[in-house]
């Protein structure tokens, strides 16, 4: 499985906001969106969700285009977690089963269930399956959100911010969370960040954006003091501790 | 990692919990179900003409005389049946409109097609003389042409509800915009009232205000078959788009990623509501706040589930509407006090309650 992005361009009124965006994610593939703020990372992926629809441009999932996709369809393939949910006054149960819409016809069968049941398992939320979602702890929604796109049985996750608001415990977890799923689906996360540390811990790939473009796509070679420069306008310093790349600014 | 797809276990919030919880909710349904049969025969008994409840019986099954025969079924059933009915239908549409505006005040009067309706009835009393004098002493201000009356609200808040969507529209349906085109319209209507009412003569306003009273003992089987036709097909097309306003209550991205066209849906949703509530209020006159009050007290016993929500909200508006009616004709008979003002003052209160409520969780 691969999704193709072919030249996405979007503008709010005259404003460019992407230009021309191109790009490949394979399937087991942790993707990385960096930049600034108000860069387009967002924008770009309600794009890939037809959230938002790109203005020019073609995106492909299994050799389709997204425009010859029904919303339904479209749902089945890709999960997506908005920053800062709102969520209704539901249980967890329900915000979870809420993932299995695309599939459901007039009401949920067994099978919606158990497969609501056990994501709400894997991510350990069963001891609070019955609660209001409205009433967790920011860390506990975010799981809820993951395991609600989960359930959408999707080949593609998007995350926008998805450690936003999170203390470093929850943001661990969750990243872990998200790598874990993949590597064991093989399907593709993408995921727009701000931590660099954070990425570089979690990514393989990197998409690095400047003024609505691409600036530089690739692995870790490409988090470079240069391109962090060019990007973020912040000289830094890379080290390497206990294994891992440590962006440091000076 | 747990494998989603095979492994099925059974965990202290698992499946069994979880259909225990709603089983709850369907019990709520049931209940609900009980409580409208229980305040029908309640409302068949009350009235002005002393029936016992014996007689009532005996009159449904069609064993009584004449007189017993007239009072239940030419008056007091249409009225009753019209209160199920537009109970239903004006709190299963302010449950809708709650969730498509994402905005728990959300009802007819905030969207202005209240207002519009008020301004059409107005005009067809005011301007076509559909209103006139009766010289007997107990009614002495008459409705004369009904469906003047009727189509000319109807169309007002049918327009009303048709700038606002096409306004909206223009700013991608942001349920502030609605709101707000809802405010702006309702001056714009209650100042045309205000213009029709000062250019007119005592007789036809006074005309005009009775029609504003919301009554249900003006209602006629045809009239009555008319909602419960209207009602009943968009309760219908309501719970078949159930799925879609559960997304829609967890914000319009995750809608839109579960494959709900949430423009469309909001458009469709905001239009049946609106006809539901101009066809009501157009044979009832103004009924405020059952459209209110029904779905927030079903959203706090069921929560936002709208598979149940939907149901109850319109069992509720049901509830609500046959209670305030009995007690309008009770409560100084043989005086029968308007039904309209009895739900504003059930539902003023809530509103005050919730408006606070919010400022609160603001704070």
């Amino acid at each position: 499985m691969s999704m193709i992005v072919k030249d996405i361009s979007f503008s709010y009124s005259k404003h460019k906001i992407l230009n021309k965006i191109c790009f490949e994610v394979k399937g087991g593939d942790c993707v990385a969106v960096l930049g600034t703020n108000g860069v387009g990372k967002s924008t770009l992926l309600k794009c890939l969700n037809k959230v938002i629809l790109a203005q020019s441009g073609e995106i492909s999932i299994k050799e389709k285009t997204l425009k010859e996709m029904s919303g339904d369809e479209l749902a089945k393939l890709i999960g997506y977690v908005p920053q800062n949910e709102s969520f209704s006054d539901s249980t967890v149960f329900d915000a979870v089963l809420l993932g299995r819409k695309p599939y459901i016809k007039w009401d949920v069968t067994k099978n919606d269930l158990e497969i609501a049941e056990n994501v709400i398992n894997a991510l350990s939320l069963d001891k609070f399956s019955l609660r209001k979602v409205n009433r967790m702890s920011g860390g506990e929604m975010q799981k809820v959100a993951i395991a609600r796109a989960l359930a959408q049985q999707p080949l593609v996750l998007l995350f926008d911010e998805p450690t936003s608001n999170l203390d470093l415990k929850n943001q661990l977890e969750v990243i872990q969370i998200i790598k874990d799923i993949v590597r064991e689906k093989q399907i593709s996360a993408i995921v727009t960040m701000h931590d660099l540390n954070l990425a570089l811990r979690f990514a393989d790939k990197f998409l690095m954006m400047k003024e609505g473009k691409i600036y530089a796509t690739g692995g870790k070679e490409i988090i470079t003091r240069e391109n962090i420069l060019e990007v973020y306008g912040v000289d830094v310093s890379i080290e390497n501790f206990n294994g891992y790349d440590v962006v440091i600014p000076n | 990692m747990t494998d989603i797809k095979s492994e099925v276990t059974n965990s202290i919030g698992g499946i069994t919990a979880y259909r225990s919880h709603i089983k709850k909710k369907k019990i709520t349904v049931v209940i609900l179900i009980f409580l409208v049969f229980f305040f029908i025969l309640i409302s068949i008994n009350a009235g002005a003409a002393e029936l016992n409840p014996w007689k009532v019986f005996k009159t449904l099954i069609g064993i009584t005389d004449e007189k017993a025969n007239i009072v239940i079924w030419r008056i007091r059933m249409p009225r009753v049946i019209a209160a199920v009915v537009a109970g239903a239908g004006l709190s299963v549409a302010g449950c809708v409109m709650q969730n498509n505006l994402k905005n728990p005040l959300a009802s007819p009067s905030t969207l202005g097609i209240a207002s519009a309706a008020t301004f059409g009835a107005n005009l067809a009393i005011i301007v076509f003389g559909a209103g006139t004098v009766l010289n007997t002493a107990g009614d002495s201000v008459a409705i004369n042409n009904p469906y003047i009356v009727t189509i000319c609200a109807f169309i007002s808040s049918m327009s009303a509800i048709i700038i606002i969507l096409g306004l909206a529209k223009l700013r991608s349906f942001s349920p502030e915009a609605i709101i707000l085109a809802g405010v702006a319209l309702s001056s714009i209507f209650g100042a045309g009232i205000t213009i029709l009412q000062y250019f007119s003569s005592d007789i036809k306003i006074a005309a005009a205000i009775f029609w504003t009273f919301g009554d249900l003992g003006r209602v006629s089987w045809k009239e009555v078959i008319i909602i419960s036709v209207i009602v009943l097909i968009s309760i219908v097309y309501f719970s078949f788009k159930r799925w879609d306003y559960n997304a829609l209550s967890n914000g319009e991205e995750t809608a839109k990623s579960l494959g709900v066209n949430t423009n469309r849906v909001r458009f469709w949703g905001l239009l049946i509501s609106a006809l539901i509530t101009s066809v009501a209020v157009s044979f009832l006159g103004m009924i405020g706040f059952v459209g209110l009050i029904g779905p927030q007290i079903m959203m706090r016993i069921v929560g936002a589930d709208y598979r149940f929500l939907i149901p109850t909200s319109a069992l509720m508006g049901s509830v609500i509407l046959l209670i305030a009616d009995t007690a309008a004709r009770i409560l100084i008979s043989p005086i029968v006090l308007p039904v309209g003002a009895l739900t504003s003052l059930l539902g003023g209160p809530m509103f005050l309650y919730m408006l606070m409520r919010g400022t609160k969780g603001k704070k």
